[in-house]
């Protein structure tokens, strides 16, 4: 049987049900749009009031830089295609360290949450590790794996294990006793009991704790590329500081803050459909 | 046949739920087990349907000694305990599993009809309320055709009117296969309605205080029709009363 079988159709009636009869959906959409408007709107007046007055000369923003000349510097970099290479090696390491870290935490995380000889044995260790900075390890790393690309994606795979390490392993803990015994009545076998009851219901557990760990991955990658790299965006970051090019690094800024929020909101869109029966208030508040 | 045999529980910290319960039940017969709280109704139930172990004693159904969980038998917690990401007709569905398709869509299919919810078949459990959510737990029970159904005071969560309605289906459900029913419950008004023989149980420790057989029919069986019987209900209230005034003198 497969999760997620309710047609849309049934969403839009609950909905239409709860909501006022006047043209309900344009109303929906002015609030939302609304929101939108409220939610840019300090960043915007900021950027505008800074920009006029750089113009009229009240400030000289060699610090600063006015908006214009950073997006300015975004623009020349992706059209000179520095901006690409930087963003490849950037989300290369990312991608290779979120992989390993989160595959590494969730397996180790089932097996804990599973097993309790597993969770007497690994639990204490992993936790007396967790509460290591992860940045500590950087000199031994180095020492260890050099200083390519090995040490990086280490770096944020460690970074990433222990958030999903933690929530796996937590949501496993959590699965309520009462839907366990009703896979327990129609005598389930353990696997049929993981696949059936476990797995769905730590789903949504797991989806917030690889978000966790997706966002640890980007600050550990700016970390690890401070730390030396000859490109990507914390390369960018490192040459704007010592070539005193303010527009650059918040160019770099901006691009990871693009980048981040893109690959969080791809995450969200890749779980939805595992997580649509999800009781949830978002709706509502 | 449904039999216990000199039934007792001692859990873990010492408390001793059930002492030397006999009682043995005829194949299609309702019984209903009443008694006030900490009296060892539930704790009855869950070693009947094998989630918990016996301490000495030993129950069988159809001479095999039951000591988990068992095909023939079926349990209705006193909460729905559907799963929310299967959608109604998946959880009715659920114990199923092993079945062709096209088997266990017709069984589903009949058995959401007889709780009036076929027109819920797609949607979410979050999406009904707490009567049609218990509904839909029945038909899961029910549709997997056990021997032998155990219900857990499935009604005490919904309103009168609820209930009343749920006793319909319970009966018209009922009457398909005509399994065992044990019935918990603290509401002797059910017992009543419901049942073929009232069992009232007192607590330090759980045991079965009387047996009270009712021989008013339950006009129309297949109907799902009711039973009302003010006398009835002022022989159980007298009995429960007695067990919770003063220690009940032994059997």
């Amino acid at each position: 049987m497969s999760v997620g079988t309710a047609p849309p159709l049934l969403v839009s009636e609950a909905r239409s049900r709860r909501a006022p009869r006047s043209a309900p959906w344009r109303r929906a959409g002015w609030r939302a749009g609304g929101r939108l408007v409220l939610g840019v709107l300090i960043p915007v007046a900021l950027a505008l009031g800074w920009e006029l007055a750089i113009r009229s000369g009240l400030a000289q923003g060699r610090l600063l830089p006015p908006p214009s000349r950073v997006l300015g510097t975004l623009l020349a970099l992706a059209q000179s295609g520095d901006l690409g290479l930087h963003v490849q090696a950037t989300l290369l390491r990312v991608a290779l360290g979120f992989a390993s870290g989160a595959t590494a935490g969730i397996l180790v995380g089932a097996l804990t949450g599973t097993l309790p000889l597993g969770r007497h044995l690994l639990d204490p260790s992993l936790q007396a590790l967790r509460a290591v900075p992860s940045l500590a390890w950087v000199p031994l790393f180095i020492l260890w794996l050099g200083i390519l690309e090995t040490p990086k994606v280490v770096l944020i795979a460690v970074g990433v294990f222990f958030p999903v390490y933690i929530g796996v392993s937590g949501a496993i803990a959590s699965v309520d006793r009462k839907l366990v015994e009703v896979g327990r009545i129609f005598r389930l076998s353990r696997p049929a009991l993981a696949r059936r009851i476990l797995l769905p219901a730590v789903l949504p557990g797991t989806v917030v704790a690889l978000r966790t760990g997706l966002g640890l991955g980007f600050l550990f990658v700016v970390a690890a590329e401070l730390m030396g790299a000859s490109e990507g965006l914390g390369y960018l970051l490192v040459d704007g500081q010592q070539f005193g090019k303010p527009d650059q690094i918040l160019a770099a800024i901006l691009a990871f803050a693009g980048l981040g929020k893109l690959a969080d909101g791809l995450l969200v869109l890749a779980t939805r459909p595992l997580l649509r029966w999800q009781d949830v208030s978002r709706g509502v508040l | 046949m449904l039999t216990i045999q000199d039934l007792s529980k001692t859990y873990a910290d010492g408390t001793q739920a059930l002492a030397g319960l006999t009682l043995s039940l005829a194949p299609g017969e309702i019984v209903a087990v009443v008694g006030g709280s900490g009296c060892g109704k539930t704790t009855l139930l869950r070693l009947v349907a094998g989630l918990d172990t016996v301490t000495t004693g030993l129950i069988r159904l159809d001479g095999a000694t039951i000591d988990g969980p068992h095909p023939g038998l079926g349990l209705v917690f006193q909460e729905p305990r559907l799963l929310p990401w299967l959608s109604i007709a998946e959880n009715v569905g659920f114990g199923l599993a092993h079945r062709p398709a096209a088997e266990r869509r017709t069984r589903v299919a009949r058995a959401l009809d007889r709780v009036g919810l076929t027109d819920h078949a797609r949607r979410w459990p979050r999406e009904l309320s707490g009567g049609q959510q218990q509904r839909v737990a029945i038909a899961r029970a029910f549709v997997a055709d056990p021997q032998v159904l155990l219900l857990d005071e499935p009604f005490s969560a919904l309103d009168a009117v609820t209930r009343e309605d749920l006793h319909r289906h319970l009966l018209a459900l009922w009457a398909e296969t005509r399994p065992t029913i044990v019935l918990v419950t603290h509401d002797v008004a059910e017992a009543a309605a419901l049942a073929d023989r009232v069992v009232v149980m007192r607590p330090h420790p759980g045991c079965i205080h009387a047996t009270i057989a009712i021989d008013a029919p339950r006009s129309g069986d297949a109907a799902g029709q009711l039973r009302t019987t003010g006398a009835l209900r002022a022989l159980l209230d007298q009995s429960l009363a007695t067990v919770t005034r003063r220690p009940a003198p032994a059997l």
